[in-house]
């Protein structure tokens, strides 16, 4: 393993260019094979049956007809799998109980959320498979739905879990003990941070901001719904191909609900179109195994667009309470902030992640934070971009906004004020190590957009900060020397958004070659060691890392190679651009090239190999970004317009720069959606409304202006390389610094997600309203 | 069920007769019937784009269309717009500008932006961004997409070739083109 000495001297000869990713001909020709992209000799297509309600029991499921239509060839429901014992698994950012898991796949008893799968078909057509879901007969008792977590806390609320009970969690790392009397609830879990003396500091306050904030549950929504393909051999072994985030989980997880051995299991990850953390669990590879084992075929589901909307994981919904104390010169002295997180029909939403990093930007003497994980008659939620942190920044970063103002400072200035830096605590309480928070602050504050003067009636801008923690967990890389010199760097980390290039770099970068010279390959789970989940901002990273480790391990033989060759002492063996040289007779400088071509006789091929927990060396580095937008208001409507949106963040070290950026403009843009467009509509039966994109509504190219970036570079000093991680910060400020720009713009604190037209216009005829009276009243 | 019907269509330059069910879009035929599973699926409702090809000269969703109107039309795909040895112009920025991340709309963008340049080559950014409404992506925010196609329409301008992947033989696509002119002088 190489050192772990803090980052180099950033003389780079590759890491920073802007190479063309090695996967892109393929994907620009159509010739790239996404997960539905894939079929096989005699494969069946499945479908699946879904709930219709939101919260019922299950009386009988009869599948006679079904099974009897011309082209089915096998049909499951609940009865089809083991029961499952709860084991915690983790998942992206998110630990889940694989007991929940395997109901969450296919309901047993009851059913509880609309969409809710209760049996699967595989026919010789998706279209035969349809006309067989409607041969099903499903006989549900219907119970009252709970839809939101206000709902669900209340002590009379339907009990969605009879066996659930409420852990308290006392610090980061406490497995939780049992909370309050042993009965039935909705709250599967309160964590609490705490920390100095919160009376004591709201006292010293001169004036206290106490509000409450509502976020709307929101999907993912990555382009490219679910698909798998699972083949079972007579022998036991299955092979599935799929598009997911983590090939490895999908193993785990499908062997654990099936109650099989892992090793039975090869996954195979297909190219995958998005995932934003929803793709790092499981939904239907257990489906289709079950299928390809009933019906000795290979069989291929894909889900529609509803169905990823109805039952694949959104991020929670949430409530939040926040009281701050602060001085007039803009120092926090306190703050508090309560939380409670919808997880949908199974415990495990992203409360601890949120409470992580809730004002994790601020150094705060006097804290406390308690945040809580209910379920609700909606999809078990899965992770999305930076789990739990973009709500709870929406409620504090408005809540700091109003600070600013009764200030009378600056809104950045508050925000360097308070600042937090190396050695400040964490939320959590472990103190940061060098960040490059402030260093976001003031690339704003220096920007040409935060500079500039904005003109015009009804415009605002608005500024806020986040804070992500970044993933590390585990990764395998191997390094080929092939013998004409260039190398192939193979990994189990799925490339979500152009990682294989960044990691052809850094192989580059350790060896000398030209990043054309190195083809990066992404395998399956028999061909690499164990990889964790693309996710959690990781994989420049940690995989990063191996690759990293194992180009230097290729490098540490190719020197014994040159060594044998020269006949002497790997130590005395030079290694410097691209060139192997020793000093002395019989050394004429080797060419990695050239060395490569004598590889059979020294002693045969050469591989360098490395495996690494980044979170257990202490490698990962924190995240921080700081967002500038600028809105109109369109009074009549109140439809915001965005006209310019910036976003500064610290990479730690941008490996491909565009890439970088990339990530940056992509999570500013989905949280440009959160903010104005995008929710969850159910209707009193707790059936979802809006199951297509039309009235999902993400933001089109037109919705947005142009995204500038400011790749902020502070390393990370427990990183070879100085890399952070740049996957997900970018979508914590966005929805706060819209809100922020609303009220400069026109007047209205908005407190509620999404700030859509008909929530907007309320407000602003509220605040009319009141200055009509205001104004009869000044009359009078 | 209805019968399989026989059609005929011209597809990336080549006359093409397939089987298919009435009940079949031209995007599962591309997809399931063809194998061309360049275009992709990702809402069978028009809203996303995803499978965006040219009808006739025109984008369409071709998850809204049937597979049986597709009878002696002209269809483009995105496996039709490089040459063997060349990328088209837009395929090359898209690659320069780093504007795909996942990936999976880029066909879809790609067969857009196509028919906005075939029938408008100086597009100003609103138009480039009205043009490419219809397409969603959740990756990139946008911003490089819109800038590729802006370059691409100023490289096609300048009569320039795009930097690398020179090559000699007209494209599926050129082939298309050529095809239709015929079809018109007829
Ligand atoms: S699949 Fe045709 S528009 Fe989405
Ligand atoms: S690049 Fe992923 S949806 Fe556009």
């Amino acid at each position: 393993m190489a050192h772990l000495n803090g980052s180099s001297d950033g003389n780079f000869r590759v890491i920073g260019t802007r190479p063309i990713r090695h996967d892109g001909v393929e994907k620009v020709t159509g010739q790239a094979l996404y997960g539905a992209d894939y079929s096989m000799p005699g494969m069946l297509y499945g479908k699946v049956l879904r709930s219709p309600h939101a919260h019922a029991k299950i009386k009988s499921i009869r599948i006679d007809k079904a099974l009897k239509h011309p082209g089915v060839h096998a049909v499951i429901t609940g009865a089809d799998f083991p029961e499952v014992k709860g084991v915690m698994a983790q998942v992206g950012e998110l630990v889940v109980n694989t007991h929940y898991l395997s109901l969450n796949v296919m309901a047993r008893d009851k059913v509880l959320y609309d969409g809710h799968p209760v049996a699967a078909v595989a026919a010789t057509s998706k279209h035969i498979a349809e006309e067989a879901l409607e041969l099903i007969e499903v006989d549900y008792e219907l119970l009252p739905p709970v839809m939101t977590a206000e709902e669900a806390m209340k002590p009379d609320a339907p009990i969605l879990l009879p066996e659930l009970r409420s852990r308290f969690i006392a610090h980061r790392t406490d497995p939780g003990s049992p909370e309050g009397p042993d009965r039935p609830t909705n709250v599967a879990a309160h964590i609490q941070f705490q920390r100095g003396d919160l009376e004591a500091g709201f006292k010293s306050a001169d004036f206290i901001v106490e509000r409450e904030y509502r976020t709307a549950t929101v999907h993912q929504g990555y382009i490219e719904p679910q698909n798998a393909l699972a083949i079972y051999n007579p022998d036991g072994h299955i092979t599935i191909y799929c598009s997911t985030q983590g090939s490895f989980n999908v193993r785990t997880l499908t062997a654990s609900i099936l109650g099989l051995s892992e090793g039975m299991i090869r996954v195979v990850p297909a190219e995958i179109g998005g995932g934003f953390g929803g793709k790092t669990t499981v939904y239907l590879e257990p489906l289709a195994v079950l299928l390809s084992k009933k019906s000795g075929r290979p069989v291929k589901l894909t889900m529609t667009r509803s169905e990823v909307l109805r039952a694949t994981g959104p991020t929670s919904g949430t409530k939040i309470r926040v009281k701050l104390g602060a001085t007039r010169q803009g120092k926090i002295t306190a703050a508090e902030v309560w939380m409670a997180y919808e997880a949908g029909a199974f415990p495990g939403s992203p409360f601890a992640p949120g409470a992580m990093t809730t004002l994790g930007p601020y150094h705060i003497e006097n804290l406390k934070i308690d945040s809580f994980d209910v379920v609700v008659n909606r999809p078990k939620v899965a992770a999305y971009r930076a789990p739990g942190s973009p709500a709870s920044a929406f409620a504090c970063e408005t809540a700091l906004d109003e600070v600013a103002e009764k200030c009378g400072i600056d809104p950045l200035e508050l925000r360097l004020r308070n600042a937090s830096h190396e050695g400040t605590p964490q939320p959590a309480g472990p103190p940061f190590k060098k960040i490059g928070y402030i260093e976001t602050v003031e690339a704003i504050k220096n920007s040409d957009h935060y500079r500039s003067e904005l003109i015009g009636k009804n415009r605002g801008r608005g500024v806020a900060s986040g804070f992500w923690f970044n993933g590390g967990l585990q990764s395998s890389a191997t390094v080929n020397v092939h013998t004409d010199g260039t190398i192939s760097v193979v990994t189990g980390s799925v490339d979500i958004g152009g990682t294989r290039a960044a990691m052809a770099m850094i192989a580059a970068e350790v060896l000398g070659l030209n990043v054309t010279d190195v083809r990066p390959i992404v395998t399956d789970t028999d061909a690499i060691g164990h990889t964790d989940v693309t996710g959690g901002s990781r994989i420049a990273l940690a995989t990063g890392l191996a690759v990293y480790d194992a180009a230097h391990d290729a490098l540490r033989q190719l020197k014994q190679r040159a060594a044998k060759l020269w006949e002497k002492q790997p130590e005395e063996v030079q290694f410097k651009n691209g060139v192997f040289t020793a000093s002395g007779e019989n050394a004429a400088p080797l060419t990695l090239k050239e060395l490569a071509s004598r590889l059979a006789r020294t002693g045969g091929p050469v591989t360098g190999r490395a495996t690494v927990n980044a979170g257990a060396v202490g490698a990962v580095g924190n995240a921080f970004a700081t967002v500038c937008v600028d809105v109109e208001v369109d009074p009549e409507t109140g439809k915001v317009q965005i006209l310019r949106a910036t976003i500064a963040q610290d990479a730690g070290r941008a490996i491909h720069p565009s890439y970088v950026e990339g990530q940056m403009q992509g999570g500013l843009a989905q949280g440009l959606g959160w903010a104005l467009s995008e929710e969850y509509v159910y209707d009193e039966r707790g059936v979802l409304r809006n199951t297509s994109l039309l009235d999902y509504r993400m933001p089109t190219c037109l919705d947005l202006p142009p995204i500038e970036t400011i790749v902020v570079e502070v390393p990370n000093p427990s990183h070879p390389l100085g890399v952070r991680g740049v996957g997900e910060v970018s979508i914590v400020p966005p929805m706060a610094a819209v809100a922020n720009a609303i009220y400069r713009a026109v007047g209205v604190r908005m407190r509620e997600l999404p700030m859509s037209p008909p929530r907007l216009l309320k407000e602003l005829m509220r605040k009319q309203g009141t200055s009509v009276e205001q104004q009869a009243a000044a009359a009078d | 069920m209805a019968k399989k019907v026989v059609v005929e269509a011209n597809i990336n330059g080549e006359p093409i007769e397939f089987l298919c069910e009435p009940r079949q879009s031209l995007l599962e035929v591309l997809r399931d019937v063809l194998e061309l599973t360049g275009s992709k699926e990702g809402c069978l409702t028009g809203d996303c784009g995803a499978c965006t090809v040219i009808v006739n000269g025109r984008p369409l969703c071709s998850c809204l269309m049937l597979g049986v109107e597709a009878q002696g039309k002209t269809i483009q795909t995105v496996e039709g717009l490089a040459a063997p040895d060349r990328l088209h112009v837009l395929q090359q920025k898209f690659l320069e500008h780093a504007s795909l991340q996942c990936g999976i709309c880029t066909p879809g963008f790609l067969m857009s932006a196509k028919a906005l340049l075939d029938r408008n080559p100086k597009p100003t950014e609103a138009e480039i961004r009205y043009a490419l409404a219809g397409n969603l992506c959740r990756c990139t925010g946008y911003d490089k997409i819109v800038r590729a196609v802006a370059d691409a329409a100023q490289t096609l301008a300048s009569g320039q070739q795009p930097a690398g992947h020179l090559g000699s033989g007209p494209s599926a696509t050129e082939q298309t083109e050529r095809f239709l002119q015929e079809q018109e002088v007829k």
